[in-house]
């Protein structure tokens, strides 16, 4: 290899870094102020280059001058930071009084509206936007050519970085910026008003995200799919640098794009899964991620979010929780074909969402990979179905046992961490077992997965089905319900509240945590199974992130403070979905918004509202 | 939105009628209607599916003008969404079987989702028309005895770009391709197929980009420095124009024989504008060049009433109302076992021509236009294209028998 490809491919790397930064810089400093995990940001990126492929050709009418094409990408970025101050005062400033992870929901909400309004505004064909006047040609470098508008793109990411460093030490702003970072409720406690240095910090980061995607739009051709494909290594970048660390995150860009530009040199195929490895690599080693450091909260006992009271059954709680065993068990009898599939979904997805509020709520471990178990679980039973041979009852046990083997596995690493980066550890690894479940096509199948996995003859009827996923779905949900009013999980509950004194009491919190993660991971697995037992056939999609987001949809949806509230959430969400899907192709639009109407409603879940109709939230 | 979708309805429904009213020679069809269900990709692949759903209700509307199927009778096609993963189809098939009372079901997008339902409806013993998903697997190691596909497979678009390839000298070849089956089994079949074409090719250089997130620079890099004489691209959609656009600027496809699949239908040359290649070697739909009568009048009442360029979709849907229709007519029933045996065999006049569905593995010989592509003004499109009838690219028979014993 030559010097100059050499070179050149690193100035490839070079120019993705660059734009990855830009982009991840607004995550990253969203975070840092809000600590709202802020899903919309790949939104923001997409609809900046909307705007952008709209504006441009439009200035172009006047004059088709280079200055005219970066003044039409800042003023998208600026229309974008405006849609993000919209987002702040409409939707999350209602929110900031409830647990964190809600506005996770609400901004997930915003991810699926924008999706389809996008596709409603702009029409589903992708749009090339118009190249970069004078920018349009090559660069002769060490014999190879290199685009001159990359060489342009290299120099934004020193820039941007260089501007916010001014920003941060040289404003007022940028310092209230960077204590809030630091110390959230001590700025709010010298009496600095937070309400406007939420939506500033809110307007920079979608101005970033914005000013992302407008300049991608000489290189690509704008999508309605472009949100998905950024956000997760935005995240990643983030993460790997530290959340809430600018530098971090130009590091963790830098990194990022020289290991695609020379990983697709030597592993072509493993594009797919090269980040993930390097987050779960740095993650081991440095829980704080490169240049992040600890939370300042992590020693004070903070406001636990999750379940508080763990009240037992009353009267009326009996009567509900009867009827709905009732109403389950006569679907069968009084529904047709179609309303069984459906109640058997939901019962699958209750005992899911009900394993990742056990996580979630009851241990604070919030996992943004919980499918990866449900998906591990059904290829378990779906390869020894099809592959071995062996009929559905062995396959069935293998599920829940895969699914706590590979959490054992995945949990010890995880435990380790807390908070957003426990989190991203646990995507990390969902997206390693997405990855070769997706790559190792001999025994997986790849992508198209494997078909033929249905039940013994026995079960073959969808009513008998049916009974059997209520068997397993109702135990499965009973068992680990009496596992959170048992000790272990009292247990669970103060080590998730204040780690150090659980500790100090004689509590190993952490091998309570790896426990619980197993057993959550084993429930998963179980529900995995059935699941693919009622579709016939396994394939990747089952351990993918969208499926890891309905989860967590579900739980929030329901209330994490609530022990029975994942329940509910999982039929609600599952319900509406099915409600809006046939009736237009825009249903996403239609989840989105019915989903934020209810975080407004009920801003800590059905499960809180419930409770605080009976007084006790 | 919903409001936007039922308008929209609404006023085909009330075109239909004025055009009923204009051709009082014939019938229109009474009775209740044959219903087919139709799910697909509606939401996430709209450039694709919204021109072939288009596309459908047109040809059915003609059809029931013209008396409908199986002796009177209106056909009717239910649309849903699938969700575009297996776990959502499935369910949305169970809808259109149970709920909507279809006779069976036709559609699906992506190949996974494809196989799911291909399964699901040899499992419900009900027949699938899978019309769009190009995997081999649906009719070669995973296909059954109720799943029939329309469109040319993944090898027989493969095998179509390749022997055209025919008199070029390129011996060092570089693939890219997406990184899911369809890319990977169209690199596959371009691997086994190349050498009988080019004798000595050989394969220099792979990069298998995730679909959806191509680095095009790296890419691009790592394609150029391996020197090759051709390229074969799978690469479609967003992936393709930022591949395109990085290619051209670097100067990737000069002096290069370049193969590429799907490239010039009018779903990817359109979002490509000026960028267009010229002279790759490309399966498409140059629906301006075809000159039967028949197709003359589809893109003409088709642009009549969607003001808008046929897609490859459209050309799709249209040819599955026509083969549904046929199928309907042969059976003479609803009842899906002889559905299941009237289908292979069944020979329909549609706007592509004779189409056949073969009896050994039940695929259509359905074919699709090669050529090159060519900047014609700001937009690209096709020269030199010729219709490559399906029934010439098939997989030969010793092959299906190998991977289905017993056919």
């Amino acid at each position: 290899m030559d010097l100059g490809f050499l070179l050149v491919q690193s100035l490839s790397g070079l120019a993705s870094a660059s734009s990855l930064f830009v982009i991840a810089s607004g995550l990253t400093l969203v975070f840092g102020v809000t600590r709202i995990v802020n899903f919309a940001h790949g939104s923001f990126y997409m609809l900046g280059a909307y705007v952008a492929v709209t504006l441009v050709p439009w200035l172009f009418e006047f004059d088709r001058s280079p200055l005219l094409f970066f003044t039409g990408v800042i003023a998208s970025a600026l229309v974008v930071g405006g849609l993000g101050v919209l987002m702040e005062l409409l939707l999350l400033r209602r929110l900031y009084k409830v647990p964190e992870l809600f506005q996770l929901l609400a901004t997930f909400g915003v991810v699926l509206m924008v999706q389809d309004a996008v596709l409603w505004i702009w029409g589903p064909v992708e749009i090339s936007g118009p190249r970069a006047p004078g920018l349009r040609h090559g660069v002769e470098i060490l014999g190879q050519r290199f685009p001159a508008y990359e060489l342009l793109l290299i120099g934004v990411g020193p820039a941007v970085l260089g501007l916010l460093w001014l920003l941060m030490h040289r404003t007022r702003f940028g310092i209230l910026i960077r204590a809030a970072t630091r110390d959230r409720e001590m700025v709010g406690a010298l009496g600095v008003n937070q309400a406007l240095l939420f939506t500033g910090t809110l307007f920079l980061g979608a101005f970033l995200a914005g000013l992302g995607g407008a300049l991608q739009i000489p290189r690509v051709a704008v999508s309605s799919q472009m949100d998905l494909s950024i956000i997760t290594e935005a995240f990643v970048v983030t993460v790997i640098g530290g959340m809430g660390s600018v530098p971090g995150a130009f590091l963790a860009a830098v990194l990022i794009g020289q290991l695609n530009a020379f990983g697709v040199l030597i592993f072509p195929k493993i594009t797919l899964v090269l980040v993930f490895l390097l987050m779960a690599a740095v993650l081991v080693v440095k829980p704080w991620g490169l240049l992040g450091r600890p939370e300042t909260a992590a020693g004070r006992a903070a406001l636990p979010e999750g379940i508080l009271a763990t009240p037992r059954f009353g009267a009326w709680e009996k009567a509900i929780a009867g009827l709905a065993i009732a109403a389950m068990l006569a679907v069968p009898v009084l529904g047709d074909g179609y309303a069984v599939k459906v109640a058997t979904e939901i019962l699958i997805f209750a005992l899911a969402a009900f394993s990742l509020n056990f996580l979630v709520g009851n241990g604070g471990i919030v996992s943004f990979g919980h499918a990866a178990y449900f998906g591990l679980g059904a290829y378990a039973a779906g390869l020894l179905v099809t592959k071995a041979g062996l009929p559905m009852e062995p396959a069935l046990l293998a599920a829940p046992v895969a699914g706590a083997a590979f959490a054992a596995l995945f949990g010890f690493f995880v435990v380790r961490l807390t908070g957003i980066y426990l989190a991203m550890l646990t995507l990390a690894f969902a997206q390693i077992a997405y990855a070769v479940c997706f790559q190792w096509v001999e025994v997986t199948g790849g992508d198209n997965g494997v078909v033929g996995v249905w039940p013994s003859d026995w079960a073959r009827s969808r009513a008998v089905f049916h009974y059997l996923v209520a068997a397993c779905c109702i135990l499965g949900i009973w068992a680990l319900r009496h596992v959170v009013y048992a000790p272990f999980g009292a247990t669970l509950r103060a080590a998730r509240d204040s780690e150090a004194r659980a500790n100090a009491i004689g509590i190993d919190a952490r091998t309570h945590r790896w426990l619980a993660f197993t057993l959550a991971g084993g429930a998963a697995g179980l529900a995995g199974g059935l699941y693919a037992f009622s579709k016939g056939s396994i394939d990747p999609t089952l351990l993918a992130i969208p499926l890891s987001v309905d989860f967590l949809a579900m739980i929030l949806l329901g209330g994490i403070q609530t022990v029975m509230g994942a329940v509910a959430g999982a039929a609600a969400f599952h319900a509406i979905k099915d409600f809006f899907m046939p009736l237009t192709d825009h249903w996403r639009f239609f989840l989105g918004a019915s989903i934020i109407a209810l975080v407004l409603v009920f801003p800590r879940g059905l499960g809180g509202a419930y409770g605080a109709l009976r007084g006790r939230a | 939105m919903a409001a936007f979708t039922l308008s929209r309805r609404a006023a085909l429904a009330a075109g239909a009628g004025l055009a009923a009213g204009l051709r009082p020679g014939l019938a229109p069809a009474q009775g209740a209607p044959i219903k087919v269900g139709e799910l697909n990709s509606y939401s996430r692949m709209a450039a694709f599916s919204v021109p072939y759903r288009n596309a459908i209700q047109l040809a059915v509307d003609g059809i029931n003008q013209a008396g409908g199927v199986m002796g009177g009778r209106p056909l009717e096609f239910v649309f849903r969404d699938d969700g575009s993963t297996p776990g959502d189809a499935v369910r949305v098939a169970e809808d259109l079987l149970t709920r909507e009372g279809c006779a069976f079901l036709a559609g699906t997008f992506l190949s996974n989702v494809g196989l799911a339902v291909a399964d699901f409806a040899n499992q419900r013993k009900k027949l699938f028309l899978a019309t769009e998903p190009l995997t081999d697997a649906l009719t070669m190691g995973q296909g059954n005895r109720y799943t029939f596909r329309l469109r040319p497979s993944t090898y027989m678009q493969t095998r179509m770009v390749v022997e055209a390839a025919r008199g070029k000298t390129a011996k060092r070849w570089a693939i890219v391709a997406p990184n899911y089956e369809y890319g990977q089994s169209a690199a596959a079949n371009f691997k086994k197929l190349i050498g009988g074409t080019i004798p000595g090719a050989e394969i220099v250089a792979e990069q298998y980009p995730a679909l959806g997130r191509v680095d095009a620079g790296a890419t691009v890099g790592a394609l150029a420095q391996a020197r090759p004489d051709g390229i074969f691209n799978v690469l479609f959609g967003a992936d393709l124009t930022a591949f395109v656009r990085e290619g051209n600027t670097r100067g990737l496809f000069e002096r290069r024989t370049v193969l590429s699949l799907l490239t010039g239908e009018p779903e990817y040359m359109i979002p490509l504008g000026d960028e267009c290649p010229d002279g790759w070697i490309v399966t498409g739909y140059p629906w301006e060049q075809v000159e039967a009568p028949a197709h003359k009048a589809f893109v003409a009442a088709y642009r009549a009433r969607f003001n808008d360029t046929p897609r490859k979709g459209s050309v799709l849907g249209y040819v599955t109302a026509q083969v549904v229709a046929a199928l309907l007519n042969k059976a003479g029933t609803t009842e899906t076992e002889a559905l299941v045996d009237a289908f292979p065999g069944l020979r329909t006049d549609t706007i592509v021509g004779s189409v056949l569905m073969r009896g050994i593995d039940q695929q259509s010989t359905m074919g699709t236009w090669v050529g090159e592509t060519v900047l014609r003004g700001r937009t690209g499109t096709m020269r030199n294209a010729r219709y490559a009838d399906g029934a010439d690219f098939l997989f030969p028979e010793a092959e299906v028998r190998a991977a289905r014993p017993g056919r």
